[in-house]
């Protein structure tokens, strides 16, 4: 007979409704490390969207997602010539904000040349970029329908939405737009008429616009990457990062920040659960000490009251969790950000879940071990 | 013996048992070289004033408390030799021992059935057994009616009568009782002594009970009187109708 089973069975609504309480905890939990690995591969699908070998950036930069990148524009021709290219593009990322009927709206603009590298992969709408001019290609998360215009820049043009893509945001959650290189050099470094004027004025000369973050080079897979990557080095204005090292910058300082104010809430949050377990499992182990008392009298091994709280303390932990899963599960299709929850991550949460439960049931535990059995003789 | 029976071993037996509790100035002799014996089929009262050491003789004789000197015997077995105890106090308590308390003290989660099995379950016996003979017991007490019940659904004398199915639920011989009839009113409290007899005297166990009613003083076999911890006088229930109060043998109310 199974002593917790029949006490959970007798205060059913009690353990229902501290279930809840504590699936909702756990949910928020369970939605830390959904949002956290949402983040990641946000800021991982940019850089997995163009998915080139090499990435040249400016000298002695991690760019052009972590830090700052600026190099010519015919860098890209230089690169093409390279023994092993056998793609190249160059691009940039800026991000802009301009308004929709009222509403602002951020995108995180990709300028890509036209049959080259560094364009969307795939769209789920439309059509991709065939003129030169004014045309964008946007996530679907913009909530931008084909055929919209959108003002952009300080020079008054509008672009027209052609194409529709999904799920590529940035790791802030701006969605992700493509646009002509000539465009985006336009939009990022071409100075707003009155600045312009001013500087005319002044005798200076005009802006250089033929400016680019980095070129991405696809590699024959008959020349090892790390060859053409040393070549493209031996430029002392150049760097080379490999799709492995990208990877790895945008992973660790990109988004390292928001891994560890995740995480610092996330162990908040388990240590909140750890008391609460803690405490209802001591307040249960309260409301029992003479049925307890009774049972050390009548010859109950201490594994059987041990074994009474501990069973309680679980049940309540894999309970809650397994509710707490189910609603981020039903409702994180309405979160702002993407919620990816991985079977790994919820094994380990689980784990330390069950292990958070052993933990809060010691203080029950060893508050039902030094009950005395004469107690049960008092009346 | 006049019939030449020799006269049956004591199923408790204690020898100059002192307990005191607590050292030097703040030491209390809770019980003072208390030394007798129940034979099986008896049924003995104690008696005495609070804090005369009733609960603690009572508790040293269920094996929750260790005597500080003496000698203590349980069904044949020394428990307590001078500064010498048994280890397996818990497993003795189980297959020996019954407690009746002053409250039915059931578990509140469990069914009288659960409350019931529960206690052959933990003494090995199969789920299936404990449940068939659960349900035996609770017919032979009365409240075979009510096996689905929980504690709360109970009124006081059911649930008396449903600890009682508990204590005997291993076939303990011997039965220790805290004041079973205390919450009882004379006419339930008149039942569960007739219980209480009928168990010693068919299942040839020892029942000691301690009380303060003094309605059911005419029940007891025996009555030992505390007073400061000390055994201050035995009387032997004059009246032979003793057993008059024994529940006439019934074919129901045979034991299972």
């Amino acid at each position: 007979m199974n002593l917790a089973f029949r006490d959970i069975r007798h205060n059913l609504l009690r353990f229902v409704l501290t279930c809840f309480g504590l699936s909702l905890l756990l949910g928020i939990v369970i939605t830390m490390t959904g949002i956290y690995r949402g983040a990641l591969d946000d800021a991982l699908r940019l850089v997995r969207a163009t998915n080139p070998d090499l990435w040249i950036v400016e000298a002695s930069t991690n760019g052009p997602f972590a830090e700052s990148s600026r190099i010519s524009g015919d860098t890209r021709e230089m690169v093409a010539r390279v023994y092993g290219v056998e793609r190249a593009g160059a691009v940039t990322y800026q991000p802009v904000q301009t308004e929709i009927r009222g509403k602002a709206l951020r995108l995180f603009v990709v300028g890509f040349e036209l049959g080259r590298l560094g364009g969307p992969r795939k769209l789920v709408a439309g059509r991709q970029l065939l003129r030169s001019h004014y045309e964008i290609v946007v996530d679907g998360s913009a909530g931008l329908a084909l055929g919209t215009e959108i003002p952009l820049g300080t020079h008054g043009h509008t672009f027209t939405v052609v194409g529709l893509t999904r799920d590529e945001v940035t790791s802030g959650g701006d969605p992700v737009a493509y646009m002509t290189l000539l465009d985006a050099q336009q939009l990022q470094f071409e100075r707003a008429p009155p600045i312009a004027r001013r500087e005319s004025a002044r005798g200076g000369a005009a802006a250089a616009t033929n400016i680019v973050n980095a070129v991405v080079a696809r590699v024959s897979p008959y020349v090892p990457v790390a060859d053409v990557a040393a070549s493209v080095a031996r430029w002392k204005h150049l760097s080379a990062l490999t799709q492995a090292q990208q990877e790895a910058l945008v992973s660790k300082f990109v988004i390292e920040r928001q891994r560890k104010q995740l995480g610092m809430f996330m162990v908040l949050l388990v240590i909140v659960s750890a008391v609460i377990i803690a405490l209802i499992i001591y307040s249960l182990t309260m409301d029992k000490l003479r049925s307890i008392a009774t049972l050390k009298l009548v010859g109950a091994p201490d594994r059987t009251i041990i074994g009474l709280i501990v069973q309680q303390a679980l049940s309540m932990g894999v309970v809650g969790f397994l509710i707490g899963l189910a609603l981020v599960m039903a409702f994180r299709g309405y979160f702002p950000r993407r919620v990816i929850l991985l079977p790994d991550d919820v094994a380990v949460l689980f784990a330390i879940v069950i292990v958070v439960c052993l933990a809060a049931s010691s203080l029950g535990v060893r508050a039902a071990v030094k009950v005395d059995p004469s107690k049960a003789l008092v009346g | 013996m006049p019939d030449g029976t020799p006269p049956p071993k004591p199923l408790v037996e204690l020898r100059a048992v002192s307990k005191h509790f607590g050292q030097g100035s703040t030491r209390v002799d809770a019980l003072v070289d208390v030394t007798m014996s129940v034979a099986p089929g008896e049924v003995v009262g104690l008696l005495g004033p609070s804090g005369s050491g009733k609960t603690t003789l009572l508790n040293v004789i269920g094996c929750v408390i260790e005597p500080s000197e003496g000698w203590l015997s349980l069904d044949g077995e020394v428990v307590y030799d001078r500064r010498w105890l048994r280890r397996d106090l818990r497993r003795l308590r189980l297959e020996k021992i019954g407690f009746i308390f002053q409250v039915a003290n059931l578990l509140p989660f469990l069914s009288s059935t659960e409350n019931v099995m529960g206690v052959m379950e933990l003494a090995g016996v199969s789920s299936r057994d404990a449940r068939t003979r659960a349900v035996e017991l609770l017919e032979y007490l009365d409240v075979g009616h009510r096996k689905f019940a929980m504690p709360a659904q109970l009124s006081g004398g059911e649930a008396q009568r449903v600890a009682i199915a508990r204590a005997l639920a291993n076939h303990p011989r011997i039965i220790l009782a805290d004041e079973p009839t205390a919450t009882l009113d004379s006419e339930r409290a008149g039942v569960v002594m007739d219980l209480l007899r009928k168990i010693a005297t068919d299942r040839d166990a020892a029942v000691i009970c301690v009380t303060h009613d003094e309605a059911i003083f005419d029940r007891f076999d025996r009555i030992f009187r505390l007073r400061d911890g000390r055994l201050v006088s035995m009387i032997t229930n004059p009246n032979e109708n003793a057993g008059s109060h024994r529940s006439p043998p019934s074919a129901r109310l045979r034991s299972p």
